[in-house]
């Protein structure tokens, strides 16, 4: 195009957005990474505070804090589990629902939905009363195992996320699953390839870009863990202030140490970013073959 | 068929699995107090949900009302608004070439990898230095930014408007942002409707952000009322059962909204996920 660009028209659509955008995401980015490099001193010790610089103080305490590794661990772990456990059945049912096997379409993709519409404070909250050993309809259950206890709370909240993301995932997946023209069923029909053949091989590698953006959103959403385990406090001793990441900041800031509490999330912010940007790149890689 | 009836049962498992929770919410919240801990959790007792309603509504001023009402002025005006901004930028970032498009997408795509929960400390420091911490704006302008929805506005934006029609609107003497909301934004309508659900569905669940941000409770939207209920429920056990009301209460407006706007929805999240 030759003419003349609209440049008020390009400002008055962009700009709104981006100064939001600066203001509420690019400034509190750039303000944590200030803050994580300063640190609170006292003249004596009841003399008033002040900030001082003081380097990368923080980030060495941080990389010294046990619990906040022990709690990145924790939420690897789970996210190594559940991640795959519910993509698993997100993929598995969405397939079901497209194979052409399965009666009510309509009312299954519904029924698996709803969850989705609960949020996560609530879900939490719901389940923590189907856990608890008294309340529970699922007594035979957890009068065997107290499924709050230090081992088993981890995968009590495992549970949580999974019944309120497999039907949002699924969906996601099933939509691709929708978008594949007909056409290429065909070959494979006349091929004689049956419905589980045609799911290995035709459709799982056509919804790869929907399977790996939903895994992207898991990882982030699991590294951020911060609803579940907050409500569970109340429900099981057994979660601690530093449970997950996300705790730890929050428990941090509420001492109040800001300056760690800051390093602790800018730590958090660039290890999520590494985790989902390595697993696109390896993704991707494995499509240029 | 074998393959039939063990696809119909793994369906009637998962079934089971995604809607026995919500099940026993309802038929809880219907119980009296001592109904709920003493007869069968899957099924009625006497049918008390008028009461435990009226009592909810009521509960120290009928502060439930004004959280439900805050959570949908946080979360229904934050996402009609941020669509809008979101499906404008995205938008210009596909249909016009101008120097520095493309850092500003890697920019904005950058973000949609920062967790929000990342942002919620920072956000609360530079409010407080503002003095403006524990207010309404604190918690609505940041929940405004969505750069997820400028990423699909972009994907939808380069697939549904055809730059012939800019053309021709052009021609026509339509200024560009007349044609954008006379009709792209139409051409684009499945797509925002994808947009706002994401956006809304994603400002309802923020938790972090009002917890650090809010401390008057009249403020708090529903996800933290109930969870500040749920935190005394040792000490006030009269709250259980409203906590369990609450939280079916809670749920209403989502599943509605979902109920209404599930076929844009559907055919828009399928546009997207294939790109």
């Amino acid at each position: 195009m030759t003419r003349k660009k609209p440049v008020t028209a390009i400002l008055f659509f962009v700009l709104p957005f981006g100064l939001l955008f600066i203001a509420f995401y690019l400034a509190p980015i750039g303000y944590a990474i200030k803050q994580s490099l300063y640190k609170v001193t006292r003249t004596g010790t009841f003399g008033p505070a002040h900030e001082v610089f003081g380097g990368f103080e923080q980030y060495q305490r941080v990389f010294q804090n046990g619990p906040f590794w022990e709690s990145i661990g924790r939420v690897l772990l789970f996210g190594v589990v559940q991640v795959p456990v519910m993509l698993g059945l997100a993929l598995l049912l969405a397939l079901l629902l497209d194979s052409g096997l399965v009666k009510g379409r309509a009312f299954f993709r519904l029924a698996f939905f709803v969850p989705y519409a609960v949020p996560g404070v609530v879900a939490a909250i719901m389940w923590g009363f189907l856990y608890s050993p008294n309340l529970s309809p699922f007594t035979a259950v957890t009068k065997t195992w107290d499924l709050l206890s230090a081992d088993l709370v981890l995968w009590a909240m495992a549970n949580v996320v999974t019944w309120v993301y497999v039907g949002y995932n699924m969906l996601i997946i099933y939509s691709a699953l929708l978008a594949i023209p007909q056409e290429v069923y065909e070959a494979a029909r006349l091929d004689g390839a049956g419905p589980v053949r045609t799911a290995w091989s035709i459709k799982i590698p056509l919804v790869m870009p929907a399977i790996v953006l939903t895994t992207v959103f898991s990882i982030i959403g699991t590294l951020q863990l911060l609803a579940e385990p907050q409500v569970f406090r109340t429900f099981s001793s057994a979660v601690s202030s530093t449970y997950t990441p996300n705790l730890t900041v929050y428990s941090t800031s509420s001492i109040p140490n800001f300056n760690l509490a800051a390093a602790f999330s800018v730590v958090l912010a660039l290890a999520t970013c590494l985790l989902s940007f390595a697993f696109l790149k390896v993704t991707q890689r494995g499509d240029d073959k | 068929m074998k393959s039939k009836s063990a696809a119909m049962a793994i369906m009637g498992i998962c079934t089971f699995y995604f809607l026995v929770p919500i099940w026993w919410l309802f038929v809880g919240a219907s119980k009296s107090r001592s109904d709920f801990s003493n007869t069968a959790p899957l099924w009625f007792a006497h049918f008390n949900l008028g009461q435990n309603l009226s009592e909810l509504f009521h509960y120290r001023d009928g502060v439930f009302l004004r959280w439900m009402l805050n959570s949908i002025l946080y979360t229904g005006g934050a996402a009609l608004i941020g669509t809008l901004l979101a499906a404008m930028c995205g938008y210009a970032l596909a249909k016009y070439r101008f120097p520095g498009r493309e850092t500003i997408f890697n920019i904005v795509l950058g973000g949609v990898l920062v967790p929000a929960t990342a942002l919620a400390l920072p956000l609360f420091l530079i409010f407080s230095q503002l003095n403006a911490t524990n207010t309404f704006w604190s918690v609505f302008l940041p929940s405004l930014v969505n750069p997820f929805g400028v990423y699909l506005a972009r994907i939808y934006a380069t697939a549904s408007v055809p730059d012939e029609l800019l053309e021709a609107a052009r021609l026509d003497g339509s200024g560009e942002v007349r044609t954008f909301f006379t009709v792209s934004s139409k051409l684009m309508f499945p797509a925002l409707v994808t947009i706002f659900l994401f956006h809304f569905v994603a400002v309802w669940n923020n938790f972090l952000l009002p917890l650090i941000m809010l401390g008057n409770e009249r403020l708090f939207p529903v996800t933290l009322g109930l969870y500040s209920w749920n935190t005394q429920v040792n000490q006030l056990p009269e709250l259980r059962m409203l906590v369990l009301t609450g939280a079916l209460v809670s749920i209403v407006p989502l599943v509605v909204a979902f109920l209404f706007l599930q076929r844009f929805w559907r055919s828009g999240l399928g546009s997207g996920a294939v790109k």
